[in-house]
């Protein structure tokens, strides 16, 4: 800190260490991204409808008691219509549908996230070393990646599920290992054109190695792309757990909003006109992922502002 | 455009039907290729799936020893791995694609009638949104910013974040059960009615009827990738200089925008568009649920209940193989419309 200080007195930056100044610089080049964003109102919007819901998955214990999810203590009649006690009335086994909805959102959140690290994760590496070492390792993992690409993705998923069985641990892995062909794409044409530069070619020439010209000089360059990536794969991991539950394939012992949609339709809430138990878990589902995208567009606005004025 | 053909027209034209010829051969391979990736997952799946296939297939019924090695043998189970791939292999190619555990006939005749109900769900809906959708694309693009523009983004922003099924339960609701004066006019499931005559024009006008909502949804969830691709391709092309040159030779408005603009921001939609059959897959899977359309995805659906592994390998392997199909087809398709991609 002191040495910023002394920079901005002496107007020499010989008191910074390299680190020291590449830190700053990439805290400044936040600082101006953040300044872009904030002026993306659709982006701004995202981020508040996320916040309420980040908001409402942390405090679940403090807003609902998690026993209203034990159907054993189930206190409401069976689809009860909204009243003052059950604010969106009660599910086929006397549950209030506002506390499922509730708990439901930390499971679709933490479902969606989990999977898009581990999407993220195998999109990147492969995406990188495809991009980077070219010869015949590269062309093996493009031709990989356009394979994963051609595969439809909702039955490979269904299929996985399937085999691995009913658990909120497979849903994660099956979404996450089905859902990175985008990612590796992107980020192999991006790192296609970063390795062609000169400061590549100056680490090459100054004897760095592969890895250290990866992990060191591309993998910073495209983690801008890659954060903006990650915020669409969110929203299609939270789609595909949504249908995925919606199969009846989700974890059986955990409330999501997909599983109380599969609920809803299975008791025939749509004939008996129980609107409360279908409407708002599909919001729910509607908003966040719309949060996400448009998050995710305001965000490659933000790097890319050749887009700008989309 | 010259009347007389001089001979280094004829070269080139020669040069770059070789050319074409090369790109064609090379997406061949190239699916043929996946193609073999889908069998051996396929293989590698199912085989790793809990359970003897012979006991669950013979689940519920009493089977002597006999029966149980016969069976072993014609689905090649008594063997090792390598040799199990190679009867695999020999199956599949000639159609045995193995027996319903549910249904007790063989899975290809299923996968062969089952087949049409999704391909007539899921063909006109994607033809009405590709179309529907590029024309909002257009509208959204020329005029960028307006109300048409700003309705027609939001709306399929948040179509695009919905579940189709979702839509779908909603329409059924609306629709189909009635909701406040709203009456149900349509039919809540199913592809025709109990006492349709097949081939009659009332035949066909009961199965569009039954075909109305579904088709709607579909086409609903669709559109809204195909519009916000072709707005975003359109807009790509705005600032080019082609476009200024034709304004300036003092063409109209309209001219500009469909003769010169929207051919090129056509391209990378139809890409796109390829691309998006593999969606279109998953879209048939959840609506043909929500409907009970008896199509490839209740199918499958109903096979993960039982679970009958004979059957979701088939429909994996038919869906797999009709994305693949698409693809090429698109592919060559955007060879023969771009040259500039067959390098």
């Amino acid at each position: 800190m002191s040495a910023v200080e002394s920079d901005g007195t002496a107007g020499l930056p010989v008191t910074l260490s390299a680190r020291q100044l590449a830190r700053r610089r990439r805290r400044e080049s936040f600082l101006r991204s953040w300044r872009v964003f904030r002026r993306n109102r659709s982006g701004m919007l995202g981020l508040t409808i996320l916040t309420v819901f980040v908001v409402i998955a942390v405090a679940a214990p403090l807003l609902a008691s998690s026993q209203g999810l034990e159907v054993t203590q189930a206190t409401g009649g069976v689809l009860e219509p909204p009243s003052s006690q059950y604010w969106l009335g009660t599910d086929d086994q006397g549950r209030s549908v506002l506390t499922l909805l509730i708990w439901g959102a930390r499971i679709s959140l933490f479902v969606g996230l989990a999977a898009t690290v581990i999407s993220m994760v195998i999109g990147t590496l492969i995406g990188l070393v495809s991009g980077f070492s070219g010869g015949w390792a590269g062309a093996m993992l493009f031709r990989l990646t356009e394979w994963f690409l051609v595969i439809p993705f909702l039955p490979l998923a269904i299929v996985l599920a399937t085999v691995l069985g009913r658990s909120l641990f497979n849903i994660v892995l099956v979404i996450g290992v089905t859902s990175w062909p985008g990612t590796a794409l992107l980020i192999r044409s991006q790192t296609l054109s970063i390795k062609e530069r000169a400061y590549i070619e100056r680490a090459r020439v100054l004897g760095a190695g592969r890895w250290h010209q990866m992990s060191r000089h591309v993998l910073p360059n495209v983690m801008p792309m890659v954060f903006a990536n990650t915020t669409l794969t969110v929203a299609i991991a939270i789609l595909t757990e949504t249908t995925l539950s919606f199969l009846g394939l989700g974890d059986p012992t955990r409330v999501s909003w997909g599983s109380m949609l599969d609920d809803a339709f299975q008791v025939g809430a749509i004939t008996t006109g129980a609107w409360w138990f279908i409407v708002p878990p599909g919001v729910c589902v509607v908003l966040v992922v719309l949060a996400f995208t448009l998050i995710g567009q305001a965000l490659e606005e933000v790097l890319n502002p050749r887009l700008k004025g989309r | 455009m010259s009347l007389v053909t001089n001979p280094t027209e004829v070269e080139t034209s020669r040069t770059r039907r070789r050319s074409y010829g090369r790109y064609v051969v090379g997406k061949i391979l190239g699916s043929v290729a996946s193609l073999g990736f889908v069998l051996v997952v396929n293989f590698f799946l199912f085989r790793v799936l809990p359970g003897d296939p012979a006991r669950n297939l013979t689940r519920g019924r009493f089977v002597d020893k006999k029966q149980l090695a016969e069976f072993n043998q014609t689905y090649g189970l008594d063997q090792s791995v390598p040799q199990q791939f190679v009867t695999y292999l020999k199956n599949t190619f000639s159609g045995d694609l193995g027996i319903s555990i549910k249904y007790r006939v063989p899975v290809s005749q299923l996968l062969v009638d089952r087949m049409w109900p999704t391909l007539l769900l899921v063909g006109t809906s994607t033809i009405l949104a590709a179309v529907i959708g590029v024309w909002l694309g257009i509208r959204g693009a020329w005029k960028r910013g307006g109300v048409f523009d700003r309705t027609s983004t939001g709306t399929s922003l948040t179509l695009y974040s919905m579940p189709e099924w979702w839509l779908g339960l909603l329409l059924i609701a609306v629709f189909a059960v009635g909701w406040g004066p709203i009456p149900g006019i349509f039919p809540t499931g199913g592809l025709h009615s109990v006492d349709a005559q097949p081939g009659t024009l009332s035949g066909v006008l009961d199965t569009a009827w039954h075909l109305t909502l579904p088709v709607i949804t579909l086409t609903l969830a669709y559109l809204a990738d195909y519009s916000l691709i072709m707005r975003s391709s359109l807009l790509d092309e705005l600032g080019e200089d082609y476009l200024t040159t034709a304004r300036a030779k003092g063409l109209r408005d309209i001219v500009v925008r469909n003769r010169h603009a929207v051919p090129n921001a056509l391209l990378p939609t139809t890409t796109v568009i390829a691309l998006s059959i593999g969606f279109v897959v998953s879209g048939a899977i959840t609506i043909e649920t929500v409907f009970s359309i008896p199509g490839l995805g209740l199918l499958g659906v109903d096979a993960l209940e039982v679970p009958d592994y004979w059957v979701l390998q088939g429909t994996f392997m038919v869906a797999a193989a009709g994305v693949i199909l698409a693809n090429l087809v698109a592919n060559l398709l955007y060879g023969l419309l771009d040259p500039r991609v067959r390098t």
